[in-house]
């Protein structure tokens, strides 16, 4: 069915909300009550002269008959109903709908666009909320440093002698002091300048690695087989990095290129393929770690969007320190996030791997295989402190021929917008249960 | 040598700095800049006066400060609470606690020496 039915459905809810008769209508102007009928089921197409008697007699503009005017509402109409997965609703019917109840089709578009406002809103308050640490955190740098360098400056400045030696020592430190508050300062300014506009604020080094790799597709064609770029040219011309992110992404393309050394791309992405991404047998195939093949599976480059393969590190404090997420498993940017992710269960289990399906709910939930593991690393030799990397695989089902896995984890983002308020292990209320 | 002061601070430059004031004014300075570890060294070090920084890296100034204050030996240790917030809610936190003084950041250094002088007393 197509637009231009609409009009007879309108002629028809026109007509009964006037009280008229099918015959008495027709009479009016001059067709057939038969033919009437036609027009008010859609049979016929309807313009011109007769249109605008029909309009007339029925007392409203011809605009508001015709087809066309509303095809938006078609659109927005479909668009509402794609989002409801319970009740069902009549989509076969939406045009009879819009065409014989046009305010309750205006009213229920307008409240569908007031929904998708207040959840941007959500989106975005919650960002904010969960930048306020940031902001906290870096208004105490500043000021300290600002101690310093005060404190520092006031004893050079007072009148009398003061040793050579710490004389060097405190114009050293207030050196020292003057670029980090520089640094400091920049990364403030880049977060307020950034205040309207939600997506783009970037408020931390990592914050600004992910971009940088969001960029590429967390794919980096110059480090792979013949190295056209090294990781410092890279970057070098990249003005817009703060000290402290290119130190950051510096670190990150060193590994990435010892990684595709490792595990060059042709070669891996046609075993992966082949063994169905399965880490472990990947590891085993081409004589490394666990940890290289995590990390070279996230890098891969995607057929499509909805094939990206997410990869999400912690340490083991459970902060995140590596994001890159895929479509229908999103990432917190900022704070803590759920703790029924497998990421945390492999914490909690050191060497042991954890194989799990995932579903974050949320609109049109979408199934993820995920691999997780926690390796510890000894930086200071045998007897020192073992220092823990988390890694989590979240695989696209899609990529998937088979799991062999019959249940599925719910899985929330963070407790601050997720929806399942009687969650086991929520840590805080949910904003979404005030009301939003 | 004079009184003992115990500086726990986290920000190096600002222990130099406030280390050479005091110093040069007669104290023996004591430095400490981990959180967890504050009261050890305080019952070790036994110093005339705290200097307390509020965020210290693992344990919060107001954590220490309440369990100074619920020790015997050290409930009347006199306390100058340090901090980057100078926010109402952290001052009056400051004196539930029961900090002795309280001084925001950036200070004069001269407002660090005369209270540091008032706490020890004669």
């Amino acid at each position: 069915m197509s637009n231009r039915t609409l009009t007879g459905s309108r002629i028809r809810g026109r007509r009964l909300d006037l009280g008229l008769k099918q015959s008495e209508l027709a009479n009016e102007v001059g067709i057939s009550p038969s033919y009437l009928n036609l027009i008010e089921h859609n049979r016929r197409r309807i313009a011109g002269k007769l249109l605008v008697d029909l309009a007339r007699v029925l007392k409203v503009d011809v605009s508001s008959l015709s087809e066309g005017a509303e095809a938006t509402m078609m659109v927005d109409l479909r668009d509402a109903a794609s989002d409801q997965s319970t009740p069902p609703v009549e989509l076969d019917r939406v045009e009879e709908f819009a065409g014989r109840f046009p305010g309750w089709a205006t009213l229920l578009v307008a409240g569908h666009r007031r929904v998708e406002e207040l959840e941007r809103t959500v989106e975005t308050l919650s960002d904010r909320l969960t930048h306020d640490p940031f902001l906290s955190a870096s208004l105490h740098e500043v000021l300290s440093t600002v101690t310093a360098i005060r404190s520092t400056s006031s004893i050079l400045a007072e009148p009398g002698e003061i040793e050579p030696s710490w004389q060097r020592r405190f114009q050293t430190n207030i050196h020292e002091d003057a670029l980090r508050l520089a640094e400091s300062v920049e990364g403030l300014v880049t977060y307020l300048d950034a205040a309207g506009d939600a997506e783009r604020e970037l408020t931390s080094p990592q914050e600004e690695l992910e971009v940088w790799l969001e960029g590429r597709d967390y794919h980096v064609a110059e480090l792979e087989g013949a190295k056209t770029q090294s990781p410092e040219q890279l970057i070098e011309d990249d003005v817009k990095l703060t000290l402290s992110a290119r130190a950051l992404i510096l670190a990150y393309l060193q590994t990435y290129r010892a990684d595709a050394d490792a595990l060059p791309l042709a070669s891996f992405q046609a075993a992966a393929a082949e063994m169905h991404y399965d880490p472990a047998r990947l590891a085993t195939y081409f004589g490394v770690g666990l940890d290289i093949v995590f990390r070279r599976l996230a890098t891969l480059p995607s057929k499509a969007e909805h094939l990206r393969i997410g990869r999400v590190a912690c340490d083991a404090s459970g902060t995140l320190t590596f994001r890159k997420p895929t479509t229908g498993f999103d990432v917190p940017r900022f704070g803590a996030v759920c703790a029924l992710w497998p990421l945390y269960g492999a914490l909690a289990q050191p060497m042991a791997p954890i194989r799990t399906i995932v579903e974050q709910v949320g609109r049109n939930p979408r199934q993820f295989l995920t691999y997780a593991l926690s390796q510890p690393r000894y930086p200071d030799g045998f007897d020192g402190v073992a220092v823990y990397e988390v890694q989590m695989l979240v695989l696209p089902i899609d990529l998937l021929a088979e799991t062999g896995i019959n249940t599925v984890r719910s899985v929330g983002t963070s407790c601050r917008i997720c929806p399942k308020i009687e969650c086991v292990a929520r840590r805080e209320p949910s904003i979404l249960s005030d009301g939003f | 040598m004079g009184k003992t002061v115990l500086l726990i601070e986290d920000e190096p430059n600002i222990i130099e700095a406030v280390r050479f004031i005091l110093s040069r004014d007669g104290w023996r300075v004591e430095t400490h800049s981990d959180g967890a570890t504050a009261m050890s060294a305080i019952q070790k070090i036994k110093p005339d006066v705290v200097i307390l920084d509020v965020m210290l890296p693992n344990r919060s100034g107001f954590d220490i400060l309440q369990e100074l204050r619920s020790a015997e030996e050290t409930e009347a240790l006199p306390v100058l609470m340090l901090t980057a917030r100078g926010q109402t809610k952290d001052r009056e936190l400051a004196e539930h606690y029961g900090a002795s003084r309280f001084m925001t950041k950036p200070f004069a250094n001269s407002d660090v020496l005369n209270c540091v002088r008032e706490l020890a007393g004669p």
